[in-house]
């Protein structure tokens, strides 16, 4: 047995022995523990004549004893314990700073209810907030006293540009061959898969090319500003800029903004034009529509208010992603995961309030007669 | 195993990043449960260096000796082996942000070991309490200052009893206080545990305070500059670049 204990009137003598490396007897080691905690022991003496190879598996016993005896003023007597031993163990014991952690205190039902409650609506306040400064901040840059860098403007507009072009093509290319062949299947029931064409044109102008492209975007634009910007919060850029009388607004958000409202609605053209030829492709090479008549009956469904609709829906889109890309990034914390988070809540958030916006927009739309 | 025998033996080495030569043929020695100081100016490949001893980065030719065996031509898992036995305290501490302290500890012990939970949870307060973080097992890297990073980072190194210990850096960006505390630390460690330590700094203070053997790297030459114990190169500089970078140039 390495471990054991004797115990003699007041005085309790540990005996260790043989090798400690790894070691792990729980119930050996909790037997020993309870034996000195008995109150009539008032010494307790290590003895360590036999021990041999050791690691830091007994050193965690010492130092459990230890640290129970100078609750229980208990005192300790080292026999024939190594000497880095017995230094280890007194360096372990003496501390030189104690935590102070807020001790958090549980709370009931109706304080969380309460306290989600007013969390939500800080989170509409700070949003509201965001979105008057990122106003204020194009106000700033109409009348030319932004400080906005070329540079940062460029790059954005460079990355939701001519970058984005080809996934935006594909994945509309797409969207058109799906819904021409979803709805092939129902109009042809009646003989009339020539509507496929129209169906095809107007649902791509009037919204699909727009929602498609924006949630791409999210994806892929709005979860980069939300990465780039929690990164600098992470490095304490931002406090730079902040300590430096820079409006992160102005040097941050603006660039981004500007450049995703300006590419969305030719994004949305572009994907417009794609979801067409997606339909085309089916209607011509599975429906054996001949492509000239294809083509007039795109031409005639195809309409400047809806066009223009759809395109008004990729600039308030852009505007949606840019700002929750923003948001978020501005408003990450301060370690490496929260870079992560925001990135997702970036693109969550945004898909979300682009569906709703939607919603909103269709029903004005609707009022209107538009 | 005897002291004062050569545990780290880097034989005829060179450090560069493809062209770009860093270090060229330097060659130094270890003993077993000495602390040895790598100096030099800041850009000068001390962390290089470091990344090469530890295997984080092969080495442009030469070779470097862990207890006997040639660590820069094993394969990598006899090097994984190696560097089990190798902690190591980077110079931002590179804790886990996600993880708590005692979480960041035990994940060496868990990794390595296949100890109880327990056990597992013990070593962690154990290896806290000896860095001076009793008690600080739930805290997460962002809650503590730099000092205390550096001091978890430490613990994490000591988690499975290493042999050696890497530091790069230690005092880097701490207050005098913090930064004698580590030193302190350095040397309680070494002289509890035996533990053979490897420092790399261009802090005087601490090299002073340290001590130990210590090689001098001159990015100007690529090579060892100066060795001995700090304070005898003080003494009798072997060059001008040694006698400045002691004096803070003032000589
Ligand atoms: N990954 C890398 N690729 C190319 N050069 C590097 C790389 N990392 C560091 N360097 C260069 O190596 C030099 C030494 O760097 P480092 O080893 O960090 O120096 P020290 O730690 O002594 O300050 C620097 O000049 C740096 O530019
Ligand atoms: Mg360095």
């Amino acid at each position: 047995m390495n471990l054991d204990c004797i115990v003699s009137d007041d005085m309790a003598e540990v005996v260790l022995s043989g090798d400690f490396i790894g070691y792990d007897d729980e119930g050996l080691k909790n037997a020993v523990y309870r034996r000195l905690s008995e109150a009539k022991i008032r010494k307790i003496k290590f003895s360590g004549a036999l021990l041999r190879k050791w690691d830091s598996s007994l050193v965690v016993i010492l130092y459990r004893i230890a640290q129970d005896a100078g609750v229980r003023k208990q005192e300790l007597v080292y026999d024939r314990i190594p000497d880095n031993l017995q230094k280890l163990v007194r360096l372990a014991l003496s501390v030189d700073r104690q935590p102070e952690k807020g001790v958090v205190r549980p709370r009931s039902f109706l304080e969380n209810v309460g306290a989600w409650g007013i969390e939500i609506w800080r989170g509409i306040k700070k949003g509201l907030d965001f979105i008057g400064h990122t106003m204020s901040s194009v106000m700033r840059l109409l009348t030319s006293s932004a400080v906005m860098r070329r540079v940062d403007f460029l790059f954005a507009l460079e990355d939701s540009s001519y970058k984005a072009v080809g996934i935006v093509s594909l994945v509309s290319f797409m969207v058109g061959l799906i819904l021409a062949f979803v709805g092939a299947i129902q109009l042809k029931t009646f003989g009339a898969q020539i509507y496929v064409a129209s169906l095809v044109a107007i649902g791509m102008t009037r919204i699909m090319g727009a929602i498609m492209v924006g949630i791409i975007m999210a994806g892929r634009t709005g979860a980069s500003y939300a990465a780039a910007i929690g990164t600098m919060q992470v490095n304490e850029e931002l406090d730079a800029l902040q300590t430096m009388g820079i409006s992160r607004f102005d040097f941050l958000v603006l660039p981004r903004i500007i450049a995703l409202t300006i590419t969305m609605p030719f994004l949305t053209m572009l994907a417009d034009g794609m979801g067409i030829a997606g339909g085309a492709f089916v209607g011509i090479t599975l429906l054996g529509i001949s492509p000239e008549e294809y083509w007039k009956y795109s031409y005639d469904a195809l309409d400047m208010t809806n066009f223009l609709v759809g395109i008004f829906h990729g600039f308030v889109y852009g505007w949606i992603i840019a700002v929750c890309g923003c948001y978020y990034g501005i408003n990450a914390g301060r370690n490496a995961d929260s870079v992560g988070l925001a990135t997702t809540k970036a693109v969550v958030t945004g898909i979300v309030w682009m569906i709703v916006v939607t919603g909103i927009l269709t029903m004005i739309f609707e009022v209107l007669g538009i | 195993m005897k002291q004062n025998e050569a545990q780290i033996k880097v034989k005829n080495l060179t450090v560069a990043y493809g062209d770009y030569v860093l270090l060229k043929n330097i060659s130094f020695e270890v003993c077993r449960g000495d602390i040895f100081i790598i100096m030099g100016a800041s850009g000068g490949g001390k962390s290089s260096l470091l990344r090469v001893l530890t295997g984080l980065m092969p080495a442009a030719s030469g070779e470097v000796f862990i207890d006997g065996i040639n660590f820069s031509s094993a394969t990598p898992e006899e090097q994984k082996k190696i560097m089990r036995r190798c902690g190591i305290l980077y110079q931002s501490g590179a804790l886990f942000s996600s993880m708590t302290l005692a979480d960041n500890i035990a994940l060496p012990l868990q990794q390595y070991t296949n100890y109880s939970p327990a056990l597992i949870k013990e070593l962690v307060s154990l290896k806290l309490a000896l860095v001076g973080l009793r008690g600080f097992e739930d805290f997460y890297p962002a809650e503590i200052s730099g000092g205390m990073k550096k001091r978890a980072g430490l613990a994490r190194a000591l988690a499975l009893d290493p042999e050696i210990v890497y530091f790069d850096e230690p005092s880097a960006g701490l207050d005098p206080i913090s930064s004698k505390l580590l030193d302190d630390l350095i040397i309680d460690i070494n002289q509890s545990l035996g533990t053979t330590i490897v420092v790399v700094t261009h802090e005087l203070n601490s090299i002073f305070a340290i001590g130990g053997n210590s090689v001098f790297l001159d990015a100007n030459t690529k090579s060892i500059a100066g060795c001995g114990n700090p304070k005898d190169l003080l003494k009798n500089p072997p060059n001008e670049t040694v006698l400045k970078f002691l004096t803070r140039g003032e000589k």
